[in-house]
């Protein structure tokens, strides 16, 4: 979407806390935001550089889970005698090392996992991310396993003498809002840079972008780090937000959410992810007004998915742009329009 | 061409071997800069093969390939191009989905270098080092003479000009040593002709060209050396008129002659 | 040194249904190319249709292993023919979602229809356990075992002595070549998908009663037969029947010296390590099966 367009959503969105006055209703926008955030950078991953990983999810629950140890501190042995200790850090701090962190995860699983590639590569990630849930789940001493790490502290700004508490929904969403759009921004200026043109190139065809010089390995690497850092800094607001974190949130049933919000919606475009969140973020509560049960939910949810993949194969967006470029292209055939480079 | 140039690129007795099938028993030939060398020889004698080993996408059982004395062992296609040897492909040569201008701004990847940091922040430096690739882009589009498709799908292109994109984007990587890969299968004999001019033109920049073709008039008429495998080994090398009167060459292409005739 | 014999001993009876888990998964990801997320859902099914056929209808115990088998092998038949018929050009991404919809449908649906509560099957064995010296193992599970290498050594005939088998082995070595050579591809697929499915379904039905019949039983199930099959190599059965008793005893042992809480993780921690370091697989002979 150009750039009008873009903060014109952005100024529309930023106007919800003014009229929603439904806490319920703003609560599933901001859930919804933050799994928008964490779909966009599976996108990166999935959709741009073609690789797909059915392990995001890890990288949204390492980041859920930094964060929330670095703000309430943590003593862990990590051998019988030695131990390692922080003190409590502000919550701006534990989001910042969430992004690090899941980030630097990112690098060491691009360097291992993309060693394997197709369907065994699938394997791995889903591995590696059921691997992390085991670990959050019996590594009782740093993460309190099932009992959950409580009382999270919300994430709380000081300038001069002002202090800023984004602990209500309205603020919280402001906060959701503004990550949301910097992500965005952030994804498209790579995806629409020379290393967003690596990656587009390796999912196209991958001899080929060897030929004319690409380290496939490196633009793996690379969109690996950014899709985790994102990722990251989406579950570490997801548990600032919701305030307590437990090993359910690595469950694959996340992954296969995110993946379903990407290929719905378009994947390899900017707006599919958001297409495809603000989708399957509401369709719950439109489902659950109707006191349909959770599993009648998750069964349309699939048939939604087989579907998709048989008549929409691109996702919604690509199929609403060619209709519109072919209406665009019979009102020239028509003498109506002049045609315009299209730049994207 | 003259005979002193120095030899660019250099086969030594190269065998590939997949499984139980030996696909190339013992290549030796070298090419010398400036040439424009041809690699001919009957269906499945190997070209293909010999192009990838030479440009790193598989590797050889045995042997060694030489480009400007340096051996290409271990090294990587995307390194082994960085080092301007560069290969397009027979079967789809471009990148299907994208703009004629997007594929050759993929294909300038080497020619900028990108700090995450600048894309992120969009400094200056990354906005003009930008505008500096699309005016190569542009520049390299009216080389191959197809500036008028810059905003067309790829894949949309009629096939003899998806192998000028194939060309375009070769370019982009600022070889020394071009190998082509058939470029003119399938194209008629005015699009032949038209390329034949921009393969001279390619040559009179400094480049060097190694084409595997199966078209004859062409390659015996642009190259000045023709080398011919068949059976996995170099059969004859030499200027194309030898090689049209070669013994061995001919009954290679055509057959034990007597018991063909019969 | 008995504890280390009784975990040895609980590993070979375990062993033999990862193997047969793995067996059905390695050929139809060796012959198919799709990473089947329903085979889980087979598993369960298979354990599904023994409750249903023993408990409220009263089938013989021994009888209903083979209907569950029967009714496995026609719903795998029935998800190839409707799912993957259309996709058989597509690439792996495609199939891999659309299984994964049929995934969360099928595990649904049990939800729906069976409620998560978890079900026991009665068996027709005695409940003391068989006493071999130090060890014990209990009649039930010696069944599983005995049957379990029935069926192993059964699809092992299957694949290198039958028609079907060399057709199957030749789709595995060269689809292209096989289809020229007159073989339907599309039947084999069926073929594949639906034993691949029976064996599954096998696996739930014998395990069911010796555990308990639960919705999301098949995931678990699921994650070790892929670790099975990569730990065999892709499309190899003597690799998968190793790789079953390689994965039960790493289980046992890390269970029984590291931590209970990590035995599901064992599966997982091998597939990542082999992976990493021999992608082949343990036992990979390239381009056969059987």
């Amino acid at each position: 979407m150009s750039r009008y367009v873009f903060w014109i959503i952005v100024a529309l969105l930023a106007t919800i806390p003014l009229w929603v006055t439904d806490y319920y209703l703003l609560h599933v926008a901001i859930v919804t935001g933050i799994f928008i955030i964490a779909a966009m950078s599976l996108n990166l991953l999935l959709g741009y550089t073609g690789q797909l990983s059915l392990g995001h999810v890890a990288f949204f629950g390492i980041g859920a889970y930094t964060s929330a140890l670095v703000s309430l501190g943590f003593s862990v042995h990590i051998a019988p005698e030695i131990m390692v200790s922080l003190a409590p850090q502000p919550v701006w701090v534990g989001i910042l090392c969430a992004a690090v962190l899941t980030g630097l995860v990112g690098y060491a699983i691009g360097k291992l996992a993309f060693r394997v590639r197709g369907a065994y590569f699938v394997i791995v990630s889903l591995s590696f991310a059921e691997v992390v849930r085991l670990i959050a789940l019996n590594w009782v001493e740093l993460t309190q396993g099932p009992m959950a790490l409580n009382s999270i502290p919300a994430l709380t700004l000081g300038f001069g003498g002002y202090e800023l508490s984004f602990l209500r929904k309205p603020q919280f969403f402001y906060l959701m809002l503004f990550i949301a759009a910097l992500s965005y921004i952030l994804i498209a200026r790579l995806v629409n840079s020379r290393a967003g043109r690596a990656m587009i190139a390796l999912r196209e065809n991958e001899s080929l972008a060897m030929s004319v010089g690409i380290d496939v390995t490196r633009s793996l690497v690379l969109a690996t780090i950014v899709s985790a850092a994102i990722a990251g800094v989406a579950g570490a607001l997801y548990t600032h937000y919701i305030r307590i974190v437990d090993p359910n949130i690595f469950l694959f049933i996340y992954t296969v959410t995110m993946v379903i919000m990407v290929v719905t919606g378009g994947k390899g475009t900017l707006a599919g992810p958001i297409v495809g969140g603000v989708i399957f973020g509401f369709v719950p509560e439109v489902l659950r007004g109707m006191q349909i049960r959770p599993e009648a939910q998750w069964i349309v949810y699939g048939i939604l998915m087989i579907a998709i993949v048989y008549f929409l194969p691109e996702g919604i967006v690509p199929a609403v742009r060619r209709v519109l470029v072919s209406r665009r292209g019979k009102q020239y055939a028509a003498g109506f329009k002049e045609p315009q480079a299209e730049n994207k | 061409m003259s005979s002193e140039a120095a030899v660019i690129l250099a086969i030594e007795h190269v065998a590939v071997r997949f499984g139980g099938l030996l696909a190339i028993s013992d290549m030796t030939f070298s090419v010398r800069e400036g040439q424009i060398v041809g690699l001919i020889g009957p269906n499945g004698a190997g070209k293909t093969t010999a192009f990838n080993v030479i440009t790193g996408f598989l590797p050889q059982t045995s042997g060694e390939v030489l480009y400007r004395s340096r051996p290409l062992t271990g090294l990587k296609p995307h390194q082994i191009a960085q080092l301007g040897l560069v290969r397009t492909f027979q079967r789809t040569s471009v990148f299907q989905e994208r703009t004629v201008f997007d594929n050759i701004l993929t294909a300038l990847h080497s020619q900028s270098r990108s700090r995450l940091w600048d894309i992120l922040i969009q400094t200056r430096h990354e906005i003009a080092s930008e505008r500096a690739l699309a005016e190569q882009a542009h520049a390299l589009l009216r080389f191959v003479g197809l500036e008028h498709r810059v905003n067309e799908r790829a894949g949309a292109l009629p096939y003899g000009e998806q192998r000028l994109v194939g060309v375009a984007l070769a370019l982009a990587v600022k070889p020394k040593m071009l190998l082509l890969d058939e470029p003119v299968s399938g194209m008629n004999p005015a699009e032949t002709a038209r390329f034949v001019a921009l393969v001279q033109k390619i040559r009179e920049r400094g480049v060097t060209i190694l084409v595997v073709e199966h078209d004859m008039k062409m390659v015996m008429g642009v190259c000045d050396q023709v080398v011919v495998l068949n059976y996995g080994r170099i059969i004859a090398e030499g200027p194309p008129a030898e090689i049209q009167k070669n013994h061995e060459v001919i009954r290679a292409y055509l057959g034990e002659g007597r018991k063909q005739r019969a | 040194m008995g504890e280390l014999l009784q975990h040895l001993l609980n590993a070979i009876i375990l062993g033999g249904t990862y193997a047969l888990l793995g067996i059905g998964l390695t050929l139809i990801f060796g012959i198919m190319r799709v990473v089947n997320f329903t085979h889980g859902e087979l598993y369960a099914f298979g354990a599904y249709c023994m409750y249903a056929l023993v408990m409220p209808l009263g089938f013989n115990f021994f009888a209903s292993l083979l209907i569950a088998m029967a009714l496995g092998a026609l719903l795998g038949a029935f998800i190839e023919i409707v799912l993957l018929g259309r996709l058989r050009a597509a690439d792996i991404d495609t199939t891999m979602l659309v299984m994964i919809g049929a995934w969360i449908i099928m595990q649904n649906t049990e939800q729906l229809v069976w409620s998560g509560v978890a079900l026991s099957v009665r068996t027709p064995f005695p409940s003391e356990p068989l006493v071999l010296g130090p060890m014990s193992v209990s009649w039930g599970r010696l069944y599983v075992f005995v049957v379990a290498l029935l069926l192993i050594a059964g699809t092992y005939l299957l694949v290198n002595r039958t028609k079907l088998g060399k057709a199957m082995r030749a789709t595995f070595q060269d689809r292209d070549t096989a289809a020229l050579m007159g073989i339907r591809i599309g039947r084999i697929h069926t073929a594949t998908f639906a034993i691949g499915s029976a064996l599954a379904a096998a696996a739930g039905a014998l395990l069911g009663p010796v555990f308990v019949v639960a919705p999301t039983m098949g995931d678990l199930a699921a994650a070790k037969a892929f670790a099975v099959v990569i730990l065999g190599g892709l499309g190899s059965v003597p690799g998968a029947t190793v790789g079953g008793f390689i994965l039960a005893l790493a289980e046992e042992l890390g269970a029984g010296y590291i931590s209970s809480g990590y035995r599901d993780a064992m599966g997982f921690v091998l597939i990542i390590l082999i992976l990493l370091f021999r992608p082949t697989g343990l036992f990979a002979r390239k381009e056969r099966i059987g």
